[in-house]
Parts: structure tokens; C-alpha cells; sequence
């Protein structure tokens, strides 16, 4: 489904990524792992659009992009959160659901003053959806809160939750486990093994906790300074003498 | 005095929807844009200036406004995709090169002289003061404005533009193309303040190059922080505030021993002393909310 092959990326003299492949079946769940600076937040901001590589290709459902807009990727169905979560402070929880969804005839500006039934009708299915998706991650009683005012596992949810309001064939987690508590954690593993298994949904994720990872993933690749060293089922990968120098730093 | 009340309420009305502009770029979308008062300008001497060479005053404010519309486009192309300091300085630059057009195309403008001479709507109908159908007139556009605006807020292109106030990776990670969306709230930003800038010349009924310093940019600056930046109704109430403040200070002067652009001065010092004070108080403007200055990221 994603094929990322031969990425490239250099900030001034140091190589970020040099030469980093790696597939996405559908249907799977894909985990990074790898030691900081390893290259794998980079990774992710060039196949979301964020940020150009200097040579390699990706492909999503067999068309490139490594050359289109962030936005262009994120409309194609591929959807990316972030490392340091990204709710939307002063916003409503509601607020930020209600943004995601694509193709809302009512951002059209003049469509606000010129088709204000079509968006009503628009508005109250997304709102129901919206709702629907809150209940569901337990954000229900949170709906009319800012969203700066949750806590930061919280956060984690909401960003999950807006993500998937989007609908994406795919979505890219960079550390969705980080600063959430071991309750919320558990929560969240939930929320991504039934969206796989009920959705069909597709997951990339970065994560430095080994036993969640270890756990969600169907195979993980290990990225160290910015090449592939390593890929397998979790087992394999566990035992793989080169991930262990990797990690604690031998030649 | 009802008169000169009338007056102060012209020029406040003209200034809210000036600024009603500016709320949208930067209250709502987070662009500082230092030169609001080129579309000022263009929107004045547009009318002004298709007025003079016969062209009816309908046609020539339409024009003024999509002028405006247009140049608040061709500002934001190239300039859009720089950060928001960088946008600060280009903006303040261009408002700069408007005016010095202004000044030095003589053949066009003439220049430091000003122009006047042109009509006003309607103004041989209007048989008791003008400046009373210009009330009803002024009022009127600003109506339009808010009302406006104020569906704009609550739809879902308000929302985008929200979220990119707060953090366009978020928008752009979600599929807004956000570079799309700044040039549309600069484009309808620039083209209200293009309205504003025609009404503004019907009201003073000659305008010279001098009216559209960098400081009126920062009048408009002031009436939306005082007001509650994003908060529509903060920056109408905030353009009031600041005329009466202006108005009312201009009585000062007779009782004191200082010349008048002293007292001018003076009431330049007095605004920041008192935006000084609310900012220490009431941080968030008359009508903002106070929640969201307490919220981190």
C-alpha cells in the first residue's frame, strides 16, 4: 500500500536519512523503532509532505508523491499525527473533530453565504459522527471543553479521534504512546487493533515503548542512523544482534 | 453638538469596519499583516479617482473594493509562505510604497496635493445635513460586514481558518490547503478595508497622502486588541471606544498651556498608557476570552 524506497535527506552536513526503504501492506500494523536521531521523525514528515527529500521515491496505492503538498497527501487518504501532540488549544474537543473531515462544502467560502442549507445538512452528519467518535474514546462529557484544557493522554485520543474523522485508508502514528498513562495507553492500543481489524485501517507507528510496540506490531523495521538495519516479525527483531548494538550503542 | 457626535460616529463606524478587516487576518487567522491601510488607500483613491474622470460612484466603489481584493492577492502570493515576523516587515513595506505611489505619481493623484472635488451619493437629494444620510450609509456597510463576517466565523471555513491561527501543520496534516486559505482571508480582509477606504473619502470629502501613514495601520492594530482579538463585536466596540477617546481628548487642549500638536502627542501617549493598563487587567481585550490566553499549547 506504501512503499517508501531509497529515501534520502540531508540538513547541512548531516545526513538525516541515507538511503531508507521500507513497505506498508495493507492492513498491517508497521512499527519503527530506533534510537534517537535515528531518523525516524524525518522519515515521517517526508512521506507526510512536510518536509522534501534530496533523492528516493514513495509511493501510496501505486502513485507517487514525494513530490506533492502536505495537504494533497493528507486528502489521498494518508493521515500523520505528531510527536508532540497537536490539539488544536483554542478550539473546542467537538471543534477539532468537526475539522477533519474532507471535502466540507461549508470551507468554501462562498458557499457559506450562498448554500447555507447544504451546510447545515453537512454539519449535523458530521456532528453526529463527531459525537458518535467521542463516546466511543470517552471524550463524550469533554465535547464543549477547549481542547487545551485535557490532559495529555487525552490529547493522544483527541488527535487519534480527529485523525480518524478524516477518514484515512492510513495513518501514521509518531509516538502516540508517549506521556499517556499506562489506562489511557491500554485505551488507545484498543482504539488502533479494532480500527485494523473492524476498518481494515493501515498503521505505520513510531514508538519507543518496546512492549506496546512489540506487542501492536505485525512486523517492524529498525531505522539507526538513517538506514534500515534491520526488519522482521517482533520476535525476530527482539533477538537481532545488530538492533542490540544499535541500542546500546556497540560498533 | 449633535453634530459633531454624528461626526465622531462616522469616522468610528468607518474605522470598526476598517478594522473588521484587519480582525479576520490577523483575530482569525493569525496573520500579522502591518499594512492594512494600503487597501485603505487604494479603496479611497480608487473611488476618488474613477469619480473625477466621470465614471458614477456605484461602479467606482465596486471597483475600489475589488481593487483593493485584487492587490490584497497579489500582497499575500509571494508573501504568504514566509513566517509571520517576515510577513510583519513586507506588509509594513508595502503599505510604505502605496503611499509614496500616491505621493509621487502626480499625473494620477496629484500627489501631496490631495484630491477633492468628487461626488458624494446621492448628496443632491439629501436635503438636511449630509452627514446624516452618510450615518444611515456608513451604518449600513457596517451591518453588511459583520453580518457577513459573523457567518463566515461560525461556518466551516471559520473553523479552517481557526485552526490555522492555531497551528496550520494541524490543517495542513488534516488536508486544508492552508497557503489557500490565508489569501482568501487577505483578499476579503484587504477588500473591507477598501470599502472602508470609500467611505472614509465621502466623509472627509478630500484625502491627501498624509491620511494613510503606517499609524492609521496601527489605529486598526489598537481597536482589535482593545477590543478582543477574533471577536467581531470586541473590534466595532473597540473602534467606538478609541474615536470618543480621540474626540474627548481633543477638549484638553484649552485649558492647558501646550501647543496643539503637543496635545496631539499627548493623546498618542495617553491611548498607549491606557492599552498599557487594560493589557495589564484584562489581557485578553474587552471582549476576548479570557480562557484562551490561559490555554498552552
Amino acid at each position: 500500500m506504501l512503499s517508501v524506497q531509497g529515501i534520502e535527506k540531508s540538513y547541512g552536513g548531516i545526513r538525516a536519512l541515507d538511503g531508507a526503504s521500507l513497505d506498508v501492506e495493507e492492513g498491517k500494523i508497521i512499527g519503527i523503532i530506533g534510537p534517537n536521531g535515528a531518523g525516524k521523525t524525518t522519515l515521517f514528515k517526508i512521506i507526510s509532505g512536510f518536509v522534501k527529500p534530496n533523492s528516493g521515491k514513495i509511493l501510496f496505492e501505486g502513485k507517487n508523491i514525494e513530490n506533492s503538498q502536505s495537504h494533497e497527501i493528507a486528502r489521498t487518504g494518508l493521515i500523520r499525527t505528531f510527536q508532540l501532540s497537536k490539539a488544536l488549544t483554542k478550539m473546542t474537543v467537538l471543534e477539532n473533530l468537526m475539522l477533519a473531515p474532507k471535502y466540507q462544502e461549508g470551507e468554501k467560502i462562498w458557499n457559506v453565504w450562498l448554500q447555507p442549507k447544504l451546510i447545515k445538512d453537512q454539519e449535523e452528519e458530521s456532528r453526529e459522527k463527531a459525537l458518535s467518535l467521542l463516546k466511543s474514546f470517552e471524550l463524550f462529557r469533554l465535547k464543549d471543553e477547549y481542547a487545551g484544557a485535557l490532559s495529555g493522554g487525552q490529547k493522544r485520543l483527541l488527535e487519534l479521534a480527529r485523525a480518524i474523522m478524516a477518514e484515512p485508508k492510513m495513518l501514521l502514528l509518531d509516538e502516540p504512546f508517549s506521556g499517556v498513562n499506562p489506562y489511557l495507553g491500554m485505551r488507545l492500543l484498543d482504539h488502533i487493533e479494532s480500527l485494523r481489524s473492524d476498518c481494515g485501517m493501515t498503521f505505520l507507528i513510531i514508538e519507543h515503548d518496546m512492549p506496546m510496540i512489540m506487542q501492536l506490531s505485525d512486523y517492524i523495521y529498525v531505522l539507526n542512523k538513517g538506514q534500515v538495519i534491520a526488519s522482521g516479525l517482533p520476535r525476530e527483531v527482539k533477538e537481532d544482534e545488530g538492533v542490540l548494538d544499535a541500542y546500546l550503542g556497540g560498533v | 453638538m449633535i453634530e459633531y457626535i454624528v461626526s465622531v460616529l462616522l469616522i468610528a463606524i468607518i474605522y470598526a469596519i476598517f478594522s473588521l478587516g484587519l480582525n479576520l487576518e490577523w483575530g482569525l487567522t493569525g496573520l500579522i499583516n502591518f499594512g492594512h491601510v494600503a487597501f485603505l488607500a487604494i479603496g479611497a483613491y480608487t473611488t476618488v479617482i474613477l469619480n473625477l474622470r466621470g465614471v458614477p460612484l456605484i461602479p467606482s466603489m465596486l471597483v475600489a473594493v475589488a481593487l483593493a481584493g485584487l492587490c490584497g492577492a497579489l500582497l499575500g502570493l509571494p508573501t504568504l509562505k514566509l513566517r509571520e515576523d517576515y510577513l510583519a516587515i513586507v506588509t509594513i513595506g508595502f503599505s510604505e510604497i502605496v503611499r509614496l505611489i500616491l505621493l509621487n505619481e502626480e499625473w494620477l493623484t496629484r500627489g501631496p496635493l490631495g484630491m477633492h472635488g468628487y461626488s458624494r451619493p446621492l448628496a443632491d437629494f439629501v436635503s438636511v445635513d449630509y452627514n446624516y444620510f452618510l450615518l444611515i450609509v456608513v451604518l449600513t456597510c457596517l451591518i453588511v460586514c459583520y453580518f457577513m463576517l459573523e457567518r463566515l466565523v461560525k461556518s466551516p471555513w471559520g473553523r479552517v481558518i481557526k485552526s490555522i491561527r492555531e497551528d496550520e501543520d494541524v490543517a495542513s496534516s488534516l488536508g486544508k490547503n492552508v497557503f489557500s486559505y490565508k489569501i482568501q482571508s487577505l483578499v476579503l480582509g484587504s477588500a473591507i478595508a477598501g470599502l472602508s477606504g470609500s467611505l472614509l473619502a465621502f466623509y472627509m470629502r478630500y484625502i491627501n497622502p498624509m491620511n494613510f501613514v503606517p499609524i492609521e495601520t496601527f489605529y486598526a492594530w489598537i481597536i482589535v486588541v482593545l477590543g478582543g482579538s477574533g471577536n467581531n463585536r470586541g473590534t466595532i466596540l473597540g473602534a467606538i471606544i478609541l474615536w470618543i477617546f480621540f474626540s474627548g481628548t481633543r477638549f484638553i487642549q484649552g485649558d492647558l498651556p501646550i501647543t496643539p500638536s503637543q496635545a496631539g502627542a499627548l493623546r498618542i501617549m495617553f491611548i498607549g498608557l491606557a492599552l498599557i493598563i487594560l493589557m495589564m487587567f484584562k489581557p485578553e481585550g474587552i471582549l476576548g476570552r479570557k480562557e484562551e490566553l490561559l490555554l498552552e499549547q
